[in-house]
Parts: structure tokens; C-alpha cells; sequence
């Protein structure tokens, strides 16, 4: 369309003199908006740019003292340190299953939720669900892990519940395995009313009048259910559950930073968790880096893919 | 009529069971945790207390608000929430207006666009950002805590959504008027998208408030802590070192119902907006999510 606009003007001088005028009014009437894009463009340059050409720490032998400029290039080194030290393999491994199993129950609870919500039919009732159900959400771990650990312990009250009812107490925070079934109960806890949301908008857009043909067809409820409110919320169940390919590498810092201890560090220590304390707690900053950059580096990769392929299901599906 | 035969309606009934249950799930940590702080504190330290107060008294609260450190921390914590939600929203107002004009009359858009949206996808990580920090001379500022994440993308292309909604005869009108930019967004589309920037505004508030991991990274006096670096480390990390509270302070904080008393007055702003936050979310950014 451009450039059928732009061919005749080029033809003549008059023509390419009016083309430059308008350039120059262009100008005029968008420079106040480049003004007002410059203080976030700023900020963003500091604060998330400059902060990329540290990455060069990632292939250094970073001393503080010698500063970025003055340290030591050695290479891949610290990549080859990554992948052949166990604790950063298991590291990787721990990320990848808690933040897989996170994706995967994180899909499911509020899919089936959403359905069991759409055959409330008190409209008062549905409103308190969706108030209450929302709330874990805002509220962060310092708060909820602190509330965890507390329930949780040893001699919390849940334990306490469970010695009354001859179950015996349960390590919830305390022994590996349980740590990250805990962690991926609590995470789906706090997230599965937000993430109904996008599926009761998706069906809000069915049209009554499914329900009701099928009604006269004969179909039962769960019939209804089957062949009219999943296949609603199923293309948006891909989007989702694609597009959160790009966090596989996120097992959620801020919950188990809040969560873990040294006892549970096997099998519940992330990438994030593990690149916290090496590199700020530790002083190895040069090994951090790299291990952050391997994890920023294959989340961007993901999330490329997966919008690719979000985009042309998505596409596929509603055009 | 699926409603009225015996099997639906034995569903429903463990439907509606169910989801209570549910939410009851939902809210009953937060309730332990105020039965307590209203405790007596043996009681409490026994691990008697269930749902409901056993002794009933203040005294947590009084200890928690008496207590100088808690003070400090509340202080700082107000103060990075709203100096943080002002110049936050100021950079994102004026970038997200920008950002909503067509990229027929604005042709560097996209490049902005791709500028800002980079940085959701790629970042430097953590170690660098302490970095950078620590050259600028921020450490133990109250700007480490509101300047690296002010520029919030996602906020930032919500509100351009919302700017794109506001039918395009008004700002035609408004720039024939003689009105600059600066005026149109001023005079005519903040009025009129008050609601979208409540909605911003309260998102933006609710993740300063929560914020911790910052002030742990970029603050080392512990009286410059804002609420939530303060209560991540006295009560989940238990680190009192940094804090060296003399013996009678060190026996109150550690006890359960004052414990338990900082962490509900750590979570109240966020009780008192959510139902604003509620209203607006659900209405406001799923109705401008599904429009697009």
C-alpha cells in the first residue's frame, strides 16, 4: 500500500519536494512524541540495557577489583563448570520438573475449575467463588511463605490435624520430594482462581442457544459439557499452556526462595535460587552470570517458539 | 430440562460443596493467622489456636506498632509504594500514549515497540542488574527500589490498549482545536481513561507493596527495609543479626502472636484495595484483553 502511494511521487521533482515538506511535518507533529516516549526509553536503557553488557562477567574470571574492563576473558569456561559440576546439573533438572509439573497442574485445575463454576447458577454465589479464589493471588510470599512454614512445620497445625487423625506428621517442607509436591500444591493454590479468568471469558462468548439446541437434541448435561463448554475453552487452554513454555526455566523464586532450607536444597534449589547464592551470597559473580545467561538464553528461545507456534494455532483456529 | 433430573442435581449439591471448600481454602491461612495474632501468647505458642482467638487481647498489635524497627520499615514501605507508583505511572502514561498512535502517523512506533518489548523477553539477570546498581551509586537509595522496575511492559502496553479504545474523532478534534499532544493527553484521554489508570495505578501499588527481593539486593541497613524485606527476613529467613535487637525485643518479636500480628498488618493494604482491584481487573483488563 506504501509503496503504491510512494511510486508516482517519486516521478517528479514537484511531487518529491511536496514528499519532503510533508516529512518535515511529520516532524513537526511527532516530535512531542518522541519526547514523551524518552524518559521510558531512558530508564529502560539503564536499567535493562546496560545491564545486558554485563554479561561479558559470563566469559570473564570477574575480579570487583578489577572491574569489567580489567578482568580475565576465559572463554566458555565457566559453561563447561556448569555443566559438568553436579550441583548446577541437578539445579537445572529440579527447575526443569517442579516448573514442568507447575505448567501442566497449572493448565488443568483452573480448566476443570471453569467448568464447574460454569454450572453455578446463583449468580451471588458465583461472585463470592471468583472474589475468594482470586485473592491468594495478590498476596506475596514473604506473606505466604511465612504462613506456610508456620502451618506447615513440625508442629503446625496441619500436622497437628493430621497426628489427630492417626495419619502422622508429614515433612512438608522439610524432606525433598515432599518439598516439591508442597511447592507445586501452594504454587497452584495461590495461581489457579487468576488463571480461570481467560476461561470464563471464553465462555462467556458461547451463545446460549448451543445449550439450548442441544437441550431439544436430547444431549445430557455432561454431553453439553463435552461437545460444547471444553471445545470453548480448548484453543485458549493451547495458548496458555504454550506460550507458558517460555517459563520451564522459572520454577518460581519468589515462592521458593520464601519456602526452601538447607534441607531440601537437593531437590528443591532452582537455577534462580542456586544463582542467588553463588553469585551475591558467595562472590562468584563471573559463575552466576553464566548461569543466568544460560537460563535467559534458552527462555528466549522457548518464548520465540512458543509465540510462533501460539500464533499460528491461534491463527489457525480463529481464522 | 437437565436441572431437574436426579443425577444433575446430585452433582450440583457436591458442586457447590466443593467450591465452598475451596474457597474456604482460600482464606483460611489468612484467618489462623489473625486468630493468633489476637491471641494470648501461650496459647498461641502451644499451638493451640485454631480459627478462632484463644484470649482474646491487643497485645500483639500493640507490640508490633511500638516496635521502632517496624515502624521504620512501614514508613519505607509506604514511601517506595508511592513514590514508585507515581513516577512509574508518569513514565508509562506518556510512553503508553505514544505508543497508541497508528504506525501510519507515527513511524518510529514499532521500533519503540520492539525496544520495550525486548526487555520482556531477554534480560541481563540478576548479578549484572546488583552490578549496575552498586556503580550508580544507589545501593541503600530508595531509587534502586523505584527506578529498575518503573518501566513495567506489561502496564505499559495495557494502558496503550486502553489509549487505543478512546475513539480517534476526539483526539482529531482536539488537535484541531490548536491542543499540542501534551494537552490531548492531558485534557482529553486521562479523563476519560480514569478507570484504566485507577487499574494500573493499583496493580502497580500492589506489586511495590510486595516487593522484597530488591530491598534484600540493594539495601544493606537494615532501617532503610521497606515492609516486605523486613518481614521476609525477622520472620521466614529468622535472621536477627542484622537487626540486633536487645534482649526484650528479641523475645517479642520472636513470639507467635506478634509474629503473626506483622504479618497481617503486612498483608492489610493489600485486603483494603482488593476489592477496588477486583472490580476493575475483571471488568476492565479482560474486556480490553478480549476487545483487542
Amino acid at each position: 500500500m506504501e509503496s503504491a502511494i510512494n511510486e508516482p511521487l517519486k516521478q517528479s521533482t514537484s511531487q518529491a519536494n511536496k514528499q519532503l515538506n510533508r516529512s518535515r511535518e511529520k516532524w513537526s507533529r511527532t516530535w512531542p512524541l518522541h519526547l514523551m516516549l524518552l524518559p521510558a526509553a531512558i530508564a529502560t536503557f539503564i536499567f535493562a540495557y546496560v545491564p545486558m553488557s554485563g554479561l561479558i562477567m559470563a566469559f570473564q574470571d570477574f575480579k570487583p577489583y578489577d572491574g569489567m574492563l580489567g578482568s580475565k576473558f576465559i572463554g566458555m569456561e565457566h559453561f563447561r563448570f556448569m555443566f559438568e559440576y553436579p550441583d548446577s546439573k541437578q539445579v537445572i533438572w529440579n527447575t526443569l520438573i517442579i516448573s514442568g509439573l507447575k505448567i501442566v497442574f497449572g493448565l488443568i485445575v483452573p480448566f476443570v475449575f471453569a467448568i464447574l463454576l460454569n454450572e453455578v447458577r446463583k449468580m451471588l454465589f458465583k461472585r463470592v467463588v471468583q472474589t475468594l479464589v482470586y485473592l491468594p493471588h495478590f498476596i506475596s510470599w514473604v506473606i505466604l511463605g511465612a504462613i506456610l512454614t508456620d502451618m506447615l512445620g513440625s508442629e503446625g497445625v496441619v500436622n497437628q490435624v493430621l497426628n489427630g487423625l492417626g495419619i502422622g506428621a508429614i515433612p512438608w517442607l522439610m524432606e525433598g520430594d515432599w518439598f516439591r509436591f508442597t511447592v507445586v500444591v501452594s504454587d497452584i493454590w495461590q495461581n489457579f482462581g487468576f488463571n480461570t479468568i481467560v476461561f470464563l471469558a471464553a465462555l462467556s462468548g458461547v451463545n446460549p442457544s448451543l445449550y439450548e439446541a442441544a437441550e431439544v437434541d436430547g444431549a445430557t448435561r455432561w454431553k453439553q459439557t463435552i461437545h460444547i463448554t471444553m471445545p470453548a475453552m480448548i484453543p485458549i487452554a493451547v495458548v496458555v499452556g504454550t506460550l507458558s513454555l517460555g517459563n520451564i526455566l522459572n520454577g518460581g523464586f519468589d515462592q521458593i526462595f520464601n519456602l526452601y532450607n538447607s534441607l531440601v536444597y537437593d531437590k528443591g534449589d532452582i537455577i534462580d535460587t542456586f544463582v542467588y547464592r553463588t553469585a551475591i551470597l558467595n562472590g562468584q559473580y563471573s559463575f552466576g552470570t553464566a548461569v543466568g545467561l544460560f537460563k535467559s538464553l534458552i527462555g528466549l528461545i522457548l518464548i520465540v517458539f512458543s509465540y510462533r507456534l501460539a500464533f499460528k494455532y491461534a491463527g489457525y483456529r480463529i481464522f | 430440562m437437565y436441572h431437574k433430573s436426579a443425577g444433575y442435581r446430585t452433582f450440583s449439591v457436591f458442586n457447590y460443596l466443593l467450591l465452598t471448600l475451596i474457597c474456604v481454602s482460600c482464606i483460611l491461612p489468612l484467618i489462623h493467622i489473625l486468630a493468633v495474632s489476637f491471641s494470648a501468647s501461650s496459647p498461641a505458642n502451644a499451638n493451640l489456636v485454631g480459627l478462632w482467638p484463644i484470649g482474646f487481647n491487643w497485645d500483639a498489635y500493640a507490640k508490633t506498632l511500638n516496635n521502632d524497627n517496624f515502624h521504620n520499615a512501614m514508613l519505607v514501605g509506604v514511601e517506595r509504594t508511592l513514590l514508585g507508583t507515581a513516577v512509574g505511572m508518569a513514565l508509562m502514561i506518556l510512553a503508553g500514549y505514544a505508543l497508541s498512535k497508528d504506525n501510519g502517523m507515527f513511524r518510529s512506533r514499532s521500533v519503540y515497540t520492539w525496544y520495550f518489548l525486548f526487555t520482556m523477553l531477554f534480560s541481563g539477570g540478576i548479578v549484572p542488574a546488583y552490578m549496575l546498581i552498586r556503580n550508580l551509586d544507589l545501593m541503600n537509595t530508595i531509587w534502586a527500589l523505584v527506578l529498575p522496575g518503573a518501566v513495567n511492559v506489561f502496564n505499559m502496553v495495557l494502558l496503550m490498549n486502553f489509549f487505543r479504545a478512546v475513539p480517534k474523532e476526539l483526539e482529531e478534534a482536539s488537535l484541531i482545536d490548536g491542543a499540542g499532544q501534551f494537552r490531548t493527553l492531558w485534557s482529553i484521554y486521562l479523563p476519560i481513561s480514569m478507570p484504566a489508570l485507577a487499574t494500573i495505578s493499583l496493580f502497580t501499588m500492589v506489586t511495590h507493596w510486595n516487593s522484597w527481593f530488591d530491598g534484600l539486593l540493594y539495601i544493606t541497613d537494615y532501617r532503610k527495609y521497606p515492609l516486605s524485606t523486613f518481614l521476609q527476613t525477622i520472620i521466614v529467613q529468622q535472621d536477627f543479626n542484622k537487626i540486633n535487637p536487645d534482649i526484650n525485643e528479641l523475645k517479642n518479636i520472636s513470639q507467635r502472636t506478634v509474629k503473626s500480628a506483622q504479618i497481617f498488618i503486612g498483608t492489610l493494604p493489600i485486603l483494603i484495595v482488593y476489592p477496588f482491584l477486583q472490580r476493575f481487573f475483571v471488568k476492565g483488563i479482560i474486556l480490553g484483553a478480549v476487545k483487542e
